[in-house]
């Protein structure tokens, strides 16, 4: 199954910031790299839903729904910002 | 109003299917009537909630192909191995009720003010929010100058077929089958790569704006592809449907 | 409330008959869902490696050539995914992984294993070995394939198989246990179908 990108988790993302966040810009702590949300690397077949970079392919969000809960990891991060 | 705008665009809510209208053997057109629809922008999408009687749930996107002004439609594509897109495409009826929550989306979007010209590439149903941003400007009056070049299987899956083919000032469309055509066809044969796309797209000069909507390996041959011709990647908007391998979406919760 | 969707069942289906072979809240699957967290790696066998490492040494080593060398074995085996889907009866050829950390003497009471790609998961020593766990390169009579953790992964049926670590390429022995990829974003330590431990605290 291919990986998706960010534009198919921006509900979720509704869910968890309380905003559309696709158009956001996102900073990679690993490799600096910069582009908006949307653009990143989504792997949702799994136990969670894994964003990565698309420059260096590091782990920027991990989110994990549990029941009506999600938790979301954003260590990978460097930055996200609003467009 | 305000209120019950954000509560629709943050909240499940469930709809009535209006209509279901089968597009082409494995396509089919539903149109929504939500009860707090907020509006939505072109190449916005939605997700959807089917829950069984178990309580078993599964949740999807779907593009809307419907423009700002008009009611809410999606236009979903049966996967094989589907477990919600089968039943979207051959079970629901008119009368039936969809959870849904939106509109979702704030990157893939366009409005006539970000003009042009506008490259659109379509993958399969990745045609669907592309035609959304068609008929939005058309209904805006844009006269922005438009090519869209749209890739199918054969002529029998291009969806909204008798739509695309009419006559628009400053649109023109094309198409690319690639696993068969008709008697006579004139159009293009193959998967979209740097070759038709330095013959059929507008050159980097024009300073397009390009929309790829698809599965996730069209979407990047084309995109890079685009950006191999001199587009700038911040011009070139993508949005990826996944692969047609293996059983469609997340597993349920 | 969410209203239930006229018609609409989930895929997997339960087989009656066979409920007492599932845990709780698992459904049986016909297909064999591929999940992943990350791009499927590609390794060339010539550049693959199996090994048992401790401290920052590599204990053992063994290549692609040596490790089809070791006495393989054919395991039948149940699976339990923690998305809640099982299959029953798969059918598998790999290396125990008593056989591979026979050979070096050690005393450490869990491992991380470690794979192509980056990702990690830690398990006690004691449910590795002792006939509870391989590392297969064959499933369902042909070679695994990349999509399901081929060239060879782990498999530790006894455990939610987001422990079967795919693309392993070995054992760090470690002397505490430490959360790996998917226990350190709130999944269970250990991971147990039978008692439903799917999530850190259940």
């Amino acid at each position: 199954m291919d990986a998706v990108d960010g534009n198919a988790i921006g509900g979720m993302l509704i869910e968890v910031f309380g905003t559309e966040m696709t158009a956001a810009r996102s900073t990679c702590e690993t490799c600096g790299a910069s582009r908006p949300v949307a653009e990143l690397v989504v792997f949702r077949q799994a136990p969670g839903t894994v964003v990565r970079c698309r420059t260096c392919g590091s782990v920027l969000m991990v989110l994990v729904r549990r029941m009506d809960v999600i938790s979301v990891d954003l260590s990978g991060l460097a930055d996200l910002s609003p467009p | 109003m305000a209120r019950t705008a954000v509560r629709g665009r943050l909240t499940w809510q469930t709809a009535t299917v209006a209509s279901v209208t089968r597009e082409t053997t494995s396509v089919v057109t539903i149109e929504l009537d939500p009860p707090h629809w907020p509006g939505h922008r072109a190449g916005q999408h939605l997700d959807v909630r089917l829950t069984a009687e178990d309580g078993y749930t599964a949740e999807r996107e779907y593009s809307i192909a419907s423009a700002p002004s008009e009611p809410v439609i999606i236009t979903v594509e049966r996967l094989e191995d589907g477990e919600v897109s089968p039943y979207l495409t051959e079970e629901l009826r008119p009368g039936d009720l969809l959870e849904l929550r939106g509109p979702v989306g704030g990157y893939f979007v366009w409005e006539p003010a970000d003009g042009g010209p506008l490259m659109l590439l379509a993958g399969g149903s990745g045609i669907v929010p592309l035609r959304s941003i068609l008929r939005h400007r058309l209904r805006a009056g844009s006269g922005v100058p438009t090519r869209l070049l749209y890739s199918s299987r054969r002529w029998e899956d291009v969806i909204y077929r008798d739509e695309l083919g009419q006559d628009h000032d400053g649109v023109q469309v094309g198409y690319t089958l690639t696993r068969g055509q008709p008697a006579g066809w004139t159009g293009h044969t193959g998967r979209i790569d740097s070759a038709l796309l330095a013959e059929v797209a507008w050159p980097a000069e024009a300073n397009p704006l390009a929309y790829i909507c698809g599965p996730t390996s069209f979407v990047e041959t084309a995109a890079a592809a685009l950006v191999d011709l001199g587009y700038p990647p911040e011009r070139v908007k993508t949005e990826r449907f996944g692969g047609t391998g293996g059983t469609d979406g997340r597993s349920g919760r | 409330m969410s209203p239930v969707s006229r018609g609409f069942r989930r895929l997997q289906r339960d087989s009656a008959g066979q409920d007492s072979r599932l845990p709780p809240g698992q459904h049986l699957t016909e297909g064999f869902p591929v999940l992943s967290a990350g791009p499927t790696p590609h390794t060339p066998l010539e550049k693959w490696t199996f090994s048992i490492t401790q401290g920052g040494q590599t204990r053992q080593s063994w290549t692609w050539q040596e490790f089809q060398a070791l006495p393989a074995e054919t395991i039948t085996a149940d699976i339990h995914c923690v998305t809640r889907w099982s299959k029953l009866g798969t059918q598998w050829r790999g290396v125990s992984v008593g056989t591979l950390l026979g050979k070096a003497e050690h005393d450490a009471p869990y491992v991380m294993a470690f794979c192509d790609g980056g990702y990690t998961t830690n398990l006690p020593i004691e449910d590795i070995t002792g006939g509870r766990a391989w590392v297969a390169f064959s499933y369902g009579g042909d070679p695994l394939e990349a999509e399901h953790g081929g060239p060879a992964r782990l498999l530790v049926p006894h455990l939610y198989f987001w422990k079967s670590a795919k693309w392993v390429r070995g054992l760090d022995l470690r002397d505490t246990d430490e959360p790996g990829f998917w226990e350190s974003y709130g999944y269970h330590i250990y991971g147990d179908p039978w008692r439903e431990q799917r999530y850190a605290g259940d």
